[in-house]
């Protein structure tokens, strides 16, 4: 196989520093590009100048566009990226499931239910946000599944199933609500809402998002050991001396909190948390010490590049996101699928 | 003595799958755990490693409840190797055998000498130094068996329980496994189907059937013609070879 020169902790080191440099590249050129060009070194003056670290001259047009709209965008999109990967690479260790993803746990399904419940319902009148309802309706689905399946103990299968069902339950009180309540305008947003925008992101969300990623990836880390003792399943990790009750409970919990946060803030952004997992793996392999920091990486470029592609496809125009992630994100995996078929 | 069962009872649903199983191991010795199908024998290797509480009695280690004992400590005194391990991910032989190490390490500690050494051994003591770069995926039946072995070992447990460690393995590799079991003087508890091996490798026998200890000693006192018609529903007889082995012929 191909991909052993890079199991090597050179190869690891190797990927992520280029993966940083990388990151910061795309990020950068996020904020560049758009409607308004702002030259690069413009963006670094800019940025430098907000840092204290210079105080150049710039246009205050052009300092609005790179400080207050785009830079907190692109760094938004960038943690979403990473975090939806880390989830995606997690549930699909604990749960042993390869098609496992961040909304397995019903989250993404429970969120546009609290979504839709604030935009046509109005509950909350006006007090409660779309995101702060977004963000309740994930936590309900997760406390449905998480009950369903006795806290993840009943085993992987009955977690998944859990998690279909609250999936089923909440789209159909999603698509209820729509079709009794809703006009055609509002269909329309919650359609829109439901494909991801990272449209209206400013540094609030930024800050919010960063403290909730800090905490989620530094329980991820801490748990990478006992995450690699689940590859021959529970009863294996747990001869070996993990606690699998409360492993399962705390990173099912974690990886709720941090798609909870992410999709009610962006929307449900689908394909990032299965695929780049995949990638990753077979790019460094299963060791989720690597694993995790290089998904991290890999899932913020991906992101960031999805979200220019859908700046600046079509003119005057941003697709959701999700409908990018999906068009990018299909052909590289069917070139990873193919390239990784095993000789029958 | 090492590790001691007293009157477990477990059950599953209604069906009681172990009903009052008592049984202790000398130190150092190979207890051979026979029983047909379904008679309980995973189930009490799974009590015995503390992966399942009991419904009632208890398992101690030197006499302590392993109910009390924490998890991580336990897994450095005891190891298990599974019936059937199974992946769908693309891990090296060496990963495998580094998992064993799990117990011994802090979550975020260094890869250290002695985590080295004891790979190492476990490897070589299974016969798979020279497949540490390849993946489980390309490995046959036999060689899966082996690597789990060397990662229960490299655990350095005292106490190693085997769940029909000989399934998938051929004639060859069967003797090679279980001759490896009993040179390596750890308090060993298998689970065995062939009666023959059972008599050859192990110090004691104990026999399940549908939960209960139905008869336990050595060898010569367990594999009698009675308890396999009875419990196996076999017709045998003995036969003695020139230096003086019994081997079960069946009819």
């Amino acid at each position: 196989m191909s991909t052993a020169q890079l199991r090597g902790s050179g190869g690891f080191v190797a990927l992520l520093v280029a993966g940083l440099a990388g990151l910061v590249l795309v990020v950068a050129l996020a904020v560049s590009l758009g409607e308004l060009r702002v030259p690069l070194g413009t963006v670094a003056l800019s940025v430098g100048n907000h840092l204290g670290l210079s105080s150049a001259q710039i246009s205050r047009i052009q300092d609005s566009v790179v400080w207050d709209l785009r830079l907190s965008r692109a760094l938004v999109a960038a943690m979403c990226g990473a975090g939806l990967a880390i989830c995606g690479a997690i549930l699909q260790s604990l749960l042993r499931n390869t098609l496992a993803e961040p909304y397995v746990l019903g989250v993404s399904a429970g969120a546009s239910t609290g979504a839709v419940s604030v935009i046509i319902l109005g509950i909350g009148a006006g007090a409660v946000s779309l995101s702060a309802g977004a963000f309740l309706g994930a936590l309900a689905a997760f406390g449905f599944v998480a009950l369903l399946s006795n806290g993840g103990r009943g085993g992987a299968d009955r977690t998944i199933l859990a998690g279909v069902a609250a999936a089923q339950l909440f789209n159909a009180l999603t698509a209820y609500i729509v079709t009794t309540a809703g006009n055609a305008q509002q269909a329309r947003d919650v359609m829109f809402w439901l494909l991801g925008s990272f449209g209206g992101v400013r540094w609030p969300e930024f800050q919010l998002l960063a403290g909730v990623m800090v905490v989620g990836l530094a329980v991820c880390i801490w748990h990478a050991r006992a995450l690699d003792a689940f590859t021959f399943g529970d009863d294996a990790a747990a001869s070996m001396g993990i606690a699998v009750g409360r492993v399962r409970i705390v990173l099912f919990a974690t990886t709720a909190l941090v798609t909870a946060t992410i999709v009610s803030m962006v929307g449900s952004i689908g394909f990032v948390g299965l695929v780049v997992p995949h990638a990753v793996r077979f790019l460094i392999g299963p060791g989720h010490l690597r694993l995790l920091p290089a998904c991290a990486v890999i899932g913020a470029i991906f992101m960031v590049l999805a979200d220019i592609v859908s700046r600046s496809l079509i003119a005057q125009q941003t697709l959701p996101i999700g409908i990018v992630t999906a068009l990018v994100g299909v052909p590289c995996f069917s070139l990873i699928l193919y390239r990784a078929r095993r000789p029958e | 003595m090492s590790i001691r069962a007293e009157n477990l009872i477990w059950r599953v649903g209604r069906k009681t799958i172990l009903d009052d199983v008592s049984l202790a191991v000398e130190p150092g010795s190979v207890l051979g755990l026979l029983g047909p199908n379904g008679s309980g024998k995973s189930s009490l290797l799974r009590l015995l490693a503390g992966l399942r509480r009991p419904h009632a009695g208890r398992v101690t280690l030197d006499g302590t409840d392993i109910a009390r004992i924490r998890r991580r400590d336990l897994a450095r005194r005891v190891a298990l190797v599974h019936q059937h391990a199974a992946t769908e991910l693309n891990v090296t032989v060496e990963e495998v055998v580094t998992l064993g190490r799990t117990p011994h390490r802090a979550p975020l500690a260094g890869w250290t000498a002695a985590d080295a050494a004891a790979v190492e051994t476990a490897l070589a003591q299974v016969g798979m130094s020279g497949f540490r770069r390849q993946g489980w995926q390309s490995l046959s039946g036999g060689e899966r068996q082996r690597v789990q072995i060397a990662r229960a070992l490299a655990q350095e447990p005292r106490e190693l329980f085997l769940d029909e460690p000989t399934n998938h393995l051929d004639i060859q590799h069967q003797l090679e496994l279980l001759r490896l079991i009993s040179r390596l003087r750890l308090t060993s508890i298998v689970a065995l189907h062939d009666l023959n091996h059972a008599a050859m490798f192990c110090d004691r026998l104990v026999v399940l059937d549908q939960g209960r200890i139905i008869s336990h000693g050595t060898p010569d006192e367990v594999l009698t013609p009675d308890l396999l018609r009875d419990v196996f529903k076999v017709d045998c007889h003995f036969h003695r070879d020139d230096e003086g082995r019994r081997h079960i012929l069946f009819r």
